[in-house]
């Protein structure tokens, strides 16, 4: 699992059967610091995040199982949102 | 998954027998501002893409996630196709306003 | 497996229910004298680690879903050890009592 920021949302209506009503953000991955860390990707939420949220999500296929039906095409999907994240004694929820 | 444009097709008469008669979408992958990168990929279709659509593929082990993919040699699958996506509430795609 | 130092952790009140329950731990994977090697991650803590801990770590998930015994939860990323000591080309290269 990776720490990350929601950046936008993303609609599709034509998707592969099973993840209708799955709603689709765009993630920028953090490092410990905060600092961007790769590139952007778009995720299927599982939780109530939306844009400005420090979210955390699951890659691989994996993702698929955070989904309704767990039998789709998904390979990232945020797991939950973020209250409080250190690292050392720093709040990373104060940065960004 | 990642953002990509399908900007072309890829005929393979001599492949895996798993994979006949899917169809193969030659996908340049966009950044989250709609630019091009400089990286292709050939993916399944799963949704009936077009020519020109930007569409979402997934990647890895979840690619054969999918009736169509499921036990096949396939690693990149096009399972969405994209209407609109916005930048902290900045509309950055709109398919109805292109071409 | 990956050796990681448990840099922070991770508080989610809002998260899958597969998470209910499971600390999370920020982790920076390092080679065996310590220098970072991969992108930071949280993990699933199983082992009791606490930051400043040298860990191992694994980020399969089959594995580690049958590990918690919870065979269809999205898990992937999870704490299996701390580390007392490595020992590198007959060499002591990390002792967890010198931190």
């Amino acid at each position: 699992m990776y720490l990350a920021r929601v950046i936008g949302r993303l609609v599709a209506s034509v998707q592969y059967p099973g993840l209708a009503g799955v709603p689709l953000q765009i993630l920028q991955p953090l490092d410990e610091d905060g600092a961007d860390m790769g590139q952007t990707l778009v995720a299927c939420t599982s939780v109530s995040s939306g844009p400005g949220d420090l979210v955390h999500f699951v890659d691989g296929r994996e993702a698929a199982l955070a989904c309704p039906e767990t039998f789709v095409p998904v390979d990232a999907t945020i797991m939950g949102v973020v209250e409080q994240a250190f690292a050392g004694d720093r709040d990373l929820t104060d940065e960004a | 998954m990642l953002i990509g444009k399908v900007v072309g097709s890829v005929v393979a008469t001599r492949k895996d027998e798993a994979l006949t008669s899917h169809k193969l979408l030659l996908v340049q992958v966009h950044d989250q501002l709609g630019a091009a990168r400089d990286q292709y990929v050939v993916a399944v279709d799963s949704v009936g893409a077009g020519h020109e659509d930007m569409i979402l593929y997934a990647t890895g082990s979840s690619a054969r996630q999918t009736s169509l993919t499921k036990d096949k040699p396939c690693d990149a699958v096009i399972m969405a196709v994209i209407d609109s996506w916005d930048l902290g509430g900045e509309n950055v795609y709109e398919k109805w306003n292109e071409g | 497996m990956f050796l990681a130092q448990v840099i922070g952790s991770v508080v989610s009140p809002v998260q899958h229910p597969s998470l209910d329950g499971r600390t999370l731990l920020l982790l920076r994977p390092v080679g065996p004298t310590g220098e970072r090697c991969a992108k930071t991650r949280i993990a699933v803590d199983r082992s009791g680690a606490g930051v400043g801990d040298r860990v191992l770590a694994i980020d399969e998930g089959n594995s580690g879903r049958q590990l918690l015994g919870v065979p269809d939860a999205p898990i992937k990323t999870i704490v299996i050890g701390v580390v007392d000591s490595i020992e590198l080309a007959g060499e002591g290269v990390y002792d967890h009592r010198e931190g």
